[in-house]
């Protein structure tokens, strides 16, 4: 007998091109339909066909975002699959698969399951993936009445045949199911919540669209690029509705100029891109910087150096985006951890961006972006959209002098003034010059900004046992691996925090790492965030957990490492 | 042209007695005010070189951005803000070398904008080496056997992508320049014009009086509108053709391709109902 509670981990490994995918976003919409709180992750081969990869839908009773190396139900869609996932089969892997073309590579638990035929009972080959769904559905014991309505809502455009055929490839999916639970005697004790209609399944990609939607971004000028792409498509989806100016540039050089352009002339303007693709864009950062021209940056870090691995996760261009550019000016990075956060985040970067009239970054990654999770909308944060854009006078001097740095921001056409922007070293009036004087004025006014800024900066957030006397740093996409981990541990002289802000830090931060040994957690390789916090704050770093394999951390891996400290 | 609005008072020049920058700058200006443009409705975006250099000295917007990407700039002003008049102006090497890449997409996309090209055939500002458009033989400090590869043909290169206006001019005419530039910047769409102009300090080869040698006048009965014609005046090599080479109307601009509004981008705000609904698509 197998109960199964609190947490159940199904993978869905298969070729590209069989459907992972599809199962996956149909089951996590279904499931999230049934109350159950739901997450998945993906991680796959950068090719269009062929190759394996996999999904993980994991459910759980508390709210979880991270990945797990555990799998508990494992629907492997080919051979391949199996191979590839070997070394995440363990003793509890229930593995359900053809029995034919996986001759003699049968796990332990191997359940010969007949998606083929299903399916071509039903009336196509092709429905074995709503097959797959219906079991997994009759497995934990599901009514099926959710995913019925889902497959009608998806065929409508294909007919009423369609329909019923899929409806009828779930039943005998979810009929298989139901057998298997009961001949295996598996028992899922997770109560699946009351059904909530106030919370959203996205993944990182419509988190990050929905803050740059609500932070009125009006343009983005971009080359695709994994992960960034997925920002591109989504506003390219609702450029309509939204007024949105999408331009895919023709390399990455003129997206940043473009979207620099655009920004001078009054809009909010974002690009968005990855390390090989943001490489291109360093000499814009520098032309932002000079400027003052307002700019947001999305970038999703994927592992390099140069393609490194095109489709998996990293956090290893935390250093590019700090040094990006020649010469000295300010700038912003952020990296969120949740959904919520991103959606919040976003809107901050413009907000930013367009108050201090700098570059702003936000740093998401692959894991990030590909994975999906629910957003109550009580956690969506609206902060209000304002450009710092003046009406212009005739005396009007783009750069003229203030105490705090920041001129006021003037766009052509909109008041008596000329706004002249200059790459060059420029006085008031953006006139190029050569004077000493002015140049060493202007440099102390472009950098002064970073004060504020740094008051102004997000304070990280603390969870766990906060007397605790060791802390875990970790900044980005690791906030669900760290806090779950912490969770599972219930250690009392363990605590977590979390940077969503990078640059500049809050001076106020060191005093919440005083006294503390610290322990940074971050995917790369060297340790640059626990670098720069050694480096603004003087604190010394006890321990670096990383990880470079291209993968996400699982749980596992970070409850291993804290247990040996 | 006295009372200009586009004149700058008091500015000191960057550039070298006798270049042939000055001519190109005023029959700008002068196309301009007879053009009757509001100097605060004009923005004038440029690169880095001496040519880019140029709308330092008009008093309209002004963008003056990185070697080679006047074009993306341009880009994203006009997208953002219709209703103002854009120019980009830069030099051969800016436009057709560090920025060939963006030249040949901004001719695809045809967005309504003028780009005016400085074209002297050397880099003037880096001190005298071959540009995309230095003729053969030319020898530099760098190319010391001469250049030995064929000029880079904007001409051509612009016809090939369809580019709807395309003329090239010569700072030794004047008058018949701003002529030139009013046609190109009253056109609704890419309006290309290269401009022969010597650098008197880095080029021996082609000055005044070798543009004067080599270049003609297309004849009044000239059609414009036919590019197989403007192909045939675009690759001829004995002497270069002066004039609008190609002019044709009715190519859709990349404005109206997009349902860009004439709402400028600073006044947009982000719809609530259309926010709405798109939540609803994921609950």
């Amino acid at each position: 007998m197998s109960r199964y509670e609190n947490d159940i981990s199904i993978v869905f490994g298969g070729a590209a091109g069989q459907g992972v995918q599809t199962i996956a976003d149909a089951l996590v919409t279904v499931l999230k339909k049934n109350g159950c709180s739901v997450f998945a992750c993906t991680e796959f081969m950068s090719r269009i066909r062929g190759g394996s990869n996999s999904t993980q839908v994991r459910i759980t009773e508390k709210k979880r975002s991270a990945y797990v190396r555990r799998i508990d139900f494992l629907f492997a869609l080919n051979a391949e699959a199996i191979e590839h996932l070997r070394d995440r089969i363990g003793e509890g892997t229930l593995v359900f698969a053809e029995k034919g073309p996986m001759e003699g590579m049968e796990t332990t638990d191997f359940i010969d399951t007949p998606f083929a035929a299903f399916a071509k009972q039903a009336g196509n080959p092709i429905f074995s993936n709503t097959v797959a769904v219906g079991l997994v559905l009759g497995l934990l014991d599901i009514p099926l009445n959710a995913f019925s309505g889902y497959l009608t809502e998806q065929f409508a455009a294909k007919g009423e045949q369609v329909v019923s055929q899929n409806i009828a490839a779930a039943r005998l999916g979810y009929g298989f199911g139901r057998e298997t639970a009961e001949k295996k005697q598996i028992e899922v004790a997770i109560k699946p919540a009351e059904v909530r209609t106030d919370e959203l399944l996205i993944d990182g990609n419509a988190a990050v669209g929905f803050g740059t939607i609500a932070a009125g971004c009006n343009f983005i000028s971009s080359y695709p690029m994994s992960p960034g792409t997925g920002l591109l498509t989504f506003l390219a989806q609702r450029a309509d509705d939204f007024n949105i100016v999408v331009d895919q540039a023709e390399d990455e050089i003129a997206a940043i100029n473009a979207a620099l352009g655009a920004s001078y002339a009054g809009a909010r303007a974002i690009v968005t891109t990855s390390g090989g693709g943001f490489a291109l864009m360093e000499e814009g950062i520098s032309l932002a910087g000079v400027t003052e021209v307002p700019v947001v940056v999305h970038l999703g870090q994927r592992p390099g150096p140069a393609t490194g691995l095109p489709t998996r996760t990293e956090q290893a261009d935390l250093n590019l985006a700090l040094y990006a550019g020649h010469g000295e000016f300010s700038r912003v990075i952020l990296a969120p951890g949740t959904f919520a956060q991103a959606i919040e985040l976003m809107q901050r970067a413009f907000q930013l961006a367009d108050k201090y009239q700098t570059t702003v970054f936000v740093l998401t990654d692959q894991f990030f972006l590909d994975s999906v999770a629910s957003v109550e909308e009580s956690e969506i944060v609206r902060l209000p959209v304002d450009r710092h854009i003046v009406k212009t006078d005739a005396e009007y001097k783009r750069y003229r002098f203030t105490a705090d740095g920041i001129s006021p921001r003037g766009v052509p056409g909109y008041g008596y003034g000329i706004v002249k922007a200059d790459s060059h070293e420029h006085d008031e009036s953006g006139h190029l010059t050569e004077s000493f004087e002015l140049r060493r004025k202007m440099v102390g006014k472009r950098l002064r900004r970073l004060q504020p800024l740094g008051r102004e900066a997000l304070l990280p957030e603390r969870f766990g046992p906060v007397e605790a006397e060791n802390v875990v740093v970790c900044w980005g996409s690791n906030r669900g691996v760290l806090d779950e981990a912490l969770d599972n541990l219930q250690r009392e002289d363990l605590c977590g925090l979390h940077f969503s802000q990078l640059v500049p830090v809050n001076p106020a931060v060191g005093e919440m790492l005083d006294t503390k040994k610290i322990i940074v957690l971050e995917n790369n390789a060297t340790g640059q965030f626990a670098d720069l916090l050694s480096r603004e704050l003087g604190v010394r770093v006890f321990r670096k957990i990383l990880k470079v394999s291209g993968e996400p951390f699982s749980v596992e891996e970070v409850v291993q490492a804290l247990g040996e400290l | 042209m006295k009372n200009n609005p586009f004149d700058m008072q008091g500015k000191e020049m960057g550039w070298c007695p006798g270049c042939g920058n000055y001519k190109l700058l005023d029959a700008v200006k002068g196309a301009l005010h007879e053009l009757g443009i509001d100097h605060k409705n004009l923005v004038i975006v440029s690169g880095i070189g001496q040519g880019a250099k140029a709308p330092q000295y008009v008093n309209a917007h002004m963008f003056n951005g990185l070697h080679g990407r006047a074009l993306p700039v341009a880009l994203g002003v006009k997208l953002s803000n219709r209703n103002l008049v854009v120019i980009a102006e830069s030099g051969d090497g800016c436009m057709y070398g560090e920025g060939g890449n963006h030249f040949m997409h901004a001719v695809r996309r045809n967005y309504d904008i003028t780009v005016i090209v400085h074209d002297n055939m050397v880099y003037g500002l880096t001190k005298g080496q071959a540009s995309p458009t230095s003729r053969m033989g030319m020898k530099t400090s760098l190319q010391v056997n001469g250049v030995m590869l064929e000029p880079f043909n904007p001409i051509a290169v612009s016809l090939a992508l369809d580019a709807p206006f395309v003329a090239r001019a010569s700072v030794g005419d004047t008058e018949k320049t701003k002529e030139i530039i009013k046609q190109a910047i009253s056109f609704k769409g890419f309006s290309v014009v290269d401009i022969f102009q010597p650098c008197v300090v880095f080029n021996k080869m082609n000055t005044y009086q070798w543009f004067k040698e080599n270049t003609y006048y297309l004849p009044d009965d000239y059609d414009p509108a036919n590019r197989k014609f403007a192909f045939e005046k675009a690759i001829e090599t004995e002497k270069l053709p002066l004039g609008i080479i190609y002019c044709r109307d009715g190519r859709e601009l990349y404005e109206d391709l997009l349902g860009i509004t004439h709402i400028p981008a600073y006044e947009h705000e982000v719809s609530e109902e259309a926010f709405e609904k798109m939540l609803g698509e994921y609950r």
